[in-house]
């Protein structure tokens, strides 16, 4: 039934304008406002901002991965290749995850099971969601491991996490995420962790095995230059909002918004030596008293006083918007609105 | 291998513990006030009878022989003779450990079977309904003095709904199965003997379980803390995020974790169990070790002290040594390091 929807509709995920909040005691977070992120059959898409910005949240709950009663969806819609996953109660969700959706975390130190040997922590997966005996199952297994260029697999999978460097129980766990060819796979900052050296291997690993098998994959990072050579569009997340995306080239050719050229000036890649590097004043908002208008504006050099009073929506052409009152759509609707 | 390199050189800290154990008792013995001739020969004996029964124990001889003879005695399995039942003590100690072994081990299993689920289910719905039963259970085993707790069950059970019995190994009337173990409930089915196996089922429910009830609550609230750090693990959100099934997730892949740091506290229980047991046997009127050993300190019977004190000692090395193989069985790292 899943193969038939993937085929009729180009959407892996599609995701809009979900809001999403965290109760507390001292009030509520708004932890996602309005996010709208869509993902093609077989597009490689990265999701870029500094830690705390949502971009976890936003594909945790996608997922149904964040922890029940903790949180409240207060608006918007996800569409994983056609079934609702906020709707689904938690029985569907395990269905889901693991075949539709797999998601590679990142600290792969503590990310697998320390006293299952590596082997049965696959075969557990496949066995789940595959008609699969145990043999065929580990079969399945050393086949993958073996594409993740890992050299003696059945070796391997007779092994404990703790017997392999970090690279490599990250290489199992992007061979389980792979394990049951699910539709989209979700990177969560994979390589943070990982030694430089490891980091690019790593990176390669998962675009060219879902370059081959056609899967669309969800790149999570607060690093623009690991995700600009992999990704095909980029979405930029500030503070829980969606401040601007587009095709990789272009956003990082041309950024738009103050937040992302601020971002991208913070990059030694792409400032000449010796120069100073940038760094962005102030702090991110407390999303439990967000402030007034853009969240970006206190931080932001260009703020007018529209940015301080109204926040402005992503505007701009189909699959290049900013979310600014001081560019284009935006520009010309700041520039009616004052008017007389 | 690794097993080996575990077990040898604990076996050979055992003779230096057992060593250490003898010395200890000894000299606590001798310089407690209290004289076991006068005890024996009671309190209007005379000067020269005291004198015969002190000759006659040996109790006249310098110190440091008595001590040699004690050593020499012990490495041959002979814990010197009770001063009270005039026997070995050694042959009174294999009649009675196993009547404590047996409720000992009875009670573990229901501490057990009962506090790993508790904890686990109390972790899992945690701050719901059955995480407040768990841990309201929990406290009073934890806090409910066990000879109070046992006379309301014997109160109960006993007394008022006349559905247990309250006291003793075997009811009334039936012929104990012959000595195979020293444990009841083994014995007589290995001699197919239904009634007695019954009859010991019956007369061991109760302190059994009062016994376990204390240590129940320990390991519940144990394995719920080591639960509820497990479950926040990334292993377990991996797990999650691959869809394995909740009860998959939980019983496979958290809980062989959280019981890691709980085998150290079931060896503890084993050793609170043995003490447990004084109380436990003495309200029961279980024909044990605990019973013995009050009755020996009450008569000042100083080899029977001593001789458990090093049985006892023995046990807890053993005990530790159980810890640490089950260590390797459960936790990989240790075993294939």
């Amino acid at each position: 039934m899943m193969t038939a929807t993937v085929q009729s509709r180009g959407q892996a995920l599609a995701i809009q304008n979900l809001s999403l909040e965290f109760p507390t005691f001292s009030g509520a977070i708004k932890a996602l406002d309005n996010v709208s992120i869509n993902v093609a059959k077989a597009e490689i898409v990265g999701i870029v901002g500094e830690s705390g910005c949502g971009k976890s949240v936003t594909t945790m709950a996608a997922t149904g991965l964040l922890p029940k009663g903790r949180y409240r969806i207060t608006g918007g819609s996800v569409r994983l290749f056609g079934h609702s996953t906020l709707t689904m109660d938690e029985s569907q969700l395990q269905d889901v995850r693991g075949k539709m959706v797999s998601t590679i975390f990142q600290e792969p130190m503590n990310a697998l099971n320390p006293t299952i040997r590596i082997g049965k922590q696959l075969t557990d997966v496949i066995m789940r969601h595959e008609e699969a005996s145990l043999s065929d199952a580990r079969r399945i297994a050393r086949d993958i491991l073996a594409d993740m260029l890992i050299g003696e697999p059945e070796r391997v999978m007779k092994q404990y996490p703790f017997e392999l460097s970090g690279g490599m129980r990250q290489r199992v766990l992007i061979a389980m995420a792979f394990s049951c060819n699910p539709g989209l796979i979700i990177a969560d900052e994979p390589t943070t962790a990982l030694d430089v050296t490891v980091q690019a291997v790593i990176l390669r690993l998962i675009q060219n095995r879902a370059r081959r098998t056609g899967t669309s994959v969800i790149f999570i990072s607060h690093n623009v230059a690991v995700v600009s050579q992999l990704c095909d569009r980029l979405y930029v997340m500030y503070a829980g909002r969606i401040v601007e995306h587009g095709a990789t080239r272009t956003v990082l050719d041309a950024p738009q918004h103050p937040y992302t050229q601020a971002l991208l000036r913070c990059l030694p890649e792409r400032v000449a030596p010796k120069q100073e590097l940038e760094a962005i004043t102030g702090a991110v908002p407390n999303l439990m008293q967000p402030p007034a208008g853009c969240y970006f504006q206190p931080r932001c050099k260009e703020a007018i006083d529209l940015c301080r009073s109204r926040s402005p929506q992503l505007a701009g052409a189909e699959g290049r918007e900013v979310a600014c009152w001081r560019r284009g759509v935006g520009l010309e609707i700041a520039e009616q609105g004052s008017r007389p | 291998m690794a097993i080996t390199r575990i077990i040898i050189p604990r076996l050979v800290l055992l003779l230096f513990v057992v060593l250490g154990v003898a010395i200890i008792t000894f000299t606590i013995s001798h310089l407690i006030p209290g004289d076991p001739a006068r005890m024996i020969a009671g309190d209007r004996a005379s000067a020269e009878t005291l004198e015969n029964v002190r000759r006659n124990l040996g109790l006249d001889r310098p110190v440091v022989e008595q001590f040699t003879i004690y050593i020499g005695n012990l490495l041959q399995g002979d814990l010197g003779t009770s001063l009270r039942t005039n026997r070995p003590v050694a042959g009174d100690i294999r009649t009675f450990l196993p009547a404590t072994l047996e409720l000992g081990s009875v009670a573990l299993f229901i501490a057990i079977c009962l506090g790993v689920p508790l904890g686990v289910l109390s972790a899992v719905y945690k701050d719901g309904p059955i995480d407040q039963i768990a841990r309201t259970v929990s406290v009073c085993g934890i806090s409910m003095p066990v000879f109070w707790f046992g006379l309301i069950l014997i109160y109960l059970f006993y007394a008022k709904f006349q559905i247990l019995p309250g006291s003793g190994r075997l009811a009334m009337g039936i012929v104990a199965p012959e000595r195979i173990t020293g444990f009841l409930l083994i014995d007589s089915l290995l001699q197919g003997r239904f009634d007695a196996f019954r009859s010991a089922v019956y007369h061991i429910i109760l302190p059994g379980f009062v016994l376990a009830f204390a240590n129940m609550g320990v390991i519940t609230r144990q394995i719920r803390a080591s639960m509820l750090d497990v479950l926040q693990e990334d292993y377990i959100r991996t797990a999650r995020a691959s869809g394995l099934r909740k009860r998959m997730i939980i019983f496979n892949y958290a809980l062989r974790n959280a019981l890691i740091p709980s085998i150290t506290l079931l060896g503890l229980a084993l050793g609170d169990l043995l003490y447990g047991a004084v109380l436990t046997e003495t309200i029961f009127a279980w024909p044990g070790m605990g019973t013995y050993v009050v009755t020996s300190i009450q008569t000042l019977d100083f080899p029977a002290i001593m001789g458990f004190t090093i049985v006892a000692s023995i046990g807890y090395v053993l005990i530790n040594l159980l810890v640490d193989l089950a260590y390797m069985l459960a936790d990989p790292q240790i075993r294939e390091v």
